[in-house]
């Protein structure tokens, strides 16, 4: 029967929401579950991660140099843990911190590691997405521990309900000190989280400035929705790099997503394809966006969009 | 001091792929290759720290068939001194290409090893983490900000709730996100040069690199597709339409 550690993300003492994801596919795959939290004190995270439905233990290691989450750091200490848990699978969301994290334990596992879960056939069989979504592999592996990411868009945070047993455990690794954490540089923002949000509003290259995009916060507040970017919108300095949707940003599935302004290249287009209804806005008849869109809409988008705002 | 820059032959980032028929991959004869874009940023990096005088020789490294000698071409075009071929016909996955890089890394002893934090034909995302793991260093993955200074460096990185600064001791590995930089483009005369400078062969077993073990790709297929939509002429249509999917109220 597998034995599953899932790797939790965590911070300012709350759970990321994407661990609920990971334990979703964790359910998926069956068979003992396990939450590691590493912490400077993780009392809180664990605490929440025990009342996850399903999961059997959550593993608390507390040391200082967990603090920040850094992968040099953790990597040694799950490849131990992966080891003395008898873990067959080691699991975290595809979210910045997972990537950066399990390939570094995968290689010190002396195994491969599966990107982006996004649907599971057996317990070492599984599809990942690869060419910006657009080939789906179904891939296999007889490697032990079997070490994966998860698409986080490819499922719904499992439900709460359980009651975990907590136990607290120390690592002998010997931690590195090459790395050493400065700064972080987060967004503050009352609106949705985008990865989480049922509904997304996103702008491109045609907003021109980022003054223009108070246009599109009006539309998601009006909406309740989370607000996305392109990469063009990011790289032109219109809005911060946390917004960017798209293969190398942010894989986002919400209900409703209106991309305004973008062209729909196969990068961006690769973010949204969960997206349950894809609404464009576009001058341009021709734009590709138009090829996904559920409902499309030709027009100049700083006519729409006040018009949009106030009808809505 | 060095830096060592592996770049790899990926399928265009502007073509269409094609799944094949038969399951078996993609479409990849007769489709326009080029070098993976996080990899030209990295050369392009790489090229701008010799400027500044914070190295002074950049090593590019490939792993994979014969074809991939364009795509070091490329990496000497853009002002890497020379390169190292690791000539390999079969798959080359991330754990096979990281201890072939840590191979290379350690016949050369270089103060920075740059990556790409993706190649975009595998999207996997994993070989630079990787090659720091097997040579027990610092990684800095998803970098939009390298300072270099000395024998430490601060790299700011993309994450998903901002921007992460680190400060990691060299040598190191970072792995480049879009925002690092953007690639100069390419002259004719730097092409022609490039033709000049050395390529050196080398071959797994020549570096005793031994294939790791992979991950098996049973089959490919077409991610499913969406069914076709409605266009409308007006935001009240556009709104109506919005309600009577039950969108909004
Ligand atoms: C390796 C790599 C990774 C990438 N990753 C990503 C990624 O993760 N996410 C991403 O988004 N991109 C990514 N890209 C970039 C991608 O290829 C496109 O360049 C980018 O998505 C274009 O952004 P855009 O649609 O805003 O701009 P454009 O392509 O310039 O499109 C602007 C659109 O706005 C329309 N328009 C202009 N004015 C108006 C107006 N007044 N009213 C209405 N419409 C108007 C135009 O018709 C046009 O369709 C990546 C590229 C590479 C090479
Ligand atoms: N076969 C290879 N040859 C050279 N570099 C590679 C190879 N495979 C991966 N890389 C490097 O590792 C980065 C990440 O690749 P991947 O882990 O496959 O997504 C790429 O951007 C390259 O810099």
């Amino acid at each position: 029967m597998s034995k599953i550690l899932i790797v939790a993300q965590h911070s300012g003492g709350k759970l990321n929401a994407g661990t609920a994801k990971a334990l979703a596919c964790a359910q998926k795959i069956g068979g003992d579950i396990e939450i590691a939290v590493f912490a400077t004190d993780g009392s809180s995270v664990a605490a929440e991660a025990a009342k996850l439905g399903g999961v059997k233990t959550v593993v608390q290691v507390d040391n200082p140099a967990n603090d920040h989450g850094l992968a040099a750091v953790l990597a040694p200490q799950i490849a131990e843990l992966a080891k003395s848990r008898g873990a067959s699978h080691v699991l975290a969301a595809g979210s910045t911190f997972g990537k950066d994290l399990l390939p570094r334990v995968a290689a010190l596992l002396g195994v491969p590691q599966v990107s982006d879960i996004m649907l599971v056939h057996a317990p070492n069989k599984f599809d990942r997405p690869t060419y910006a979504g657009n080939a789906v592999v179904t891939v296999e592996t007889s490697a032990s521990p079997v070490v994966a990411t998860v698409r986080q868009a490819s499922f719904q945070a499992a439900a709460a309900g359980g009651s975990a047993a907590i136990e607290k455990v120390s690592t002998s690794a010997k931690l590195p000190t090459h790395t050493r954490f400065v700064s972080i540089e987060a967004q503050k923002s009352e609106r949705p989280d985008l990865q989480s949000a049922g509904r997304v509003v996103s702008g491109g290259r045609a907003f021109g400035s980022s003054d223009n995009f108070k246009l599109l916060y009006a539309l998601a507040d009006k909406l309740g929705a989370g607000v996305g970017a392109s990469r063009a919108a990011v790289d032109s300095g219109y809005v911060p790099n946390d917004m960017q949707v798209g293969q190398t940003g942010k894989i986002i599935a919400p209900e409703l997503y209106v991309a305004i302004g973008i062209s729909g290249a196969i990068q961006h287009l690769a973010g949204i394809k969960d997206a349950r209804t894809i609404v464009a806005i576009n001058k341009d008849a021709e734009a590709p966006i138009f090829e996904v869109a559920d409902i499309g809409l030709v027009g100049d988008l700083f006519q729409i969009l006040p018009e949009l705002t106030q009808k809505l | 001091m060095k830096a060592l820059v592996s770049v790899k032959r990926v399928v265009d980032f502007n073509v269409r792929i094609q799944v094949k028929p038969d399951g078996s991959g993609v479409v990849t004869d007769g489709v326009k290759h080029a070098m993976n874009p996080f990899d030209e940023i990295a050369m392009e990096e790489a090229v701008r720290l010799k400027e500044k005088g914070k190295i002074t020789e950049i090593i590019a490294v490939t792993i994979g068939g014969a074809k991939c000698e364009e795509t070091l071409r490329t990496a000497l075009a853009f002002g890497a001194d020379r390169a190292v071929h690791v000539k390999e016909e079969g798959e080359v996955q991330p754990l096979t290409a990281a201890r072939a890089l840590a191979a290379v890394v350690k016949k050369e002893s270089p103060l920075l090893v740059l990556l790409g934090k993706q190649a975009i034909d595998d999207d996997n995302g994993q070989t630079g983490q990787m090659l720091a793991a097997l040579l027990d260093c610092a990684q800095a993955t998803f970098a939009s900000k390298v300072e270099v200074d000395g024998n430490k460096a601060k790299v700011t990185r993309e994450i998903d709730a901002g921007l992460e600064t680190l400060e990691i001791d060299l040598p190191a590995v970072v792995t480049t996100d879009l925002r690092l930089n953007e690639p100069r483009y390419l002259k004719l005369p730097d092409i022609m040069k490039a033709k000049k400078k050395p390529i050196e062969p080398v071959s797994l077993a020549d570096l005793g690199v031994e294939v790791a073990p992979a991950v098996k790709h049973l089959k490919t297929t077409n991610p499913p597709v969406r069914g076709k939509g409605v266009v409308v002429k007006t935001v009240d249509e556009l709104v109506a339409a919005l309600k009577q999917k039950g969108l909004i109220s």
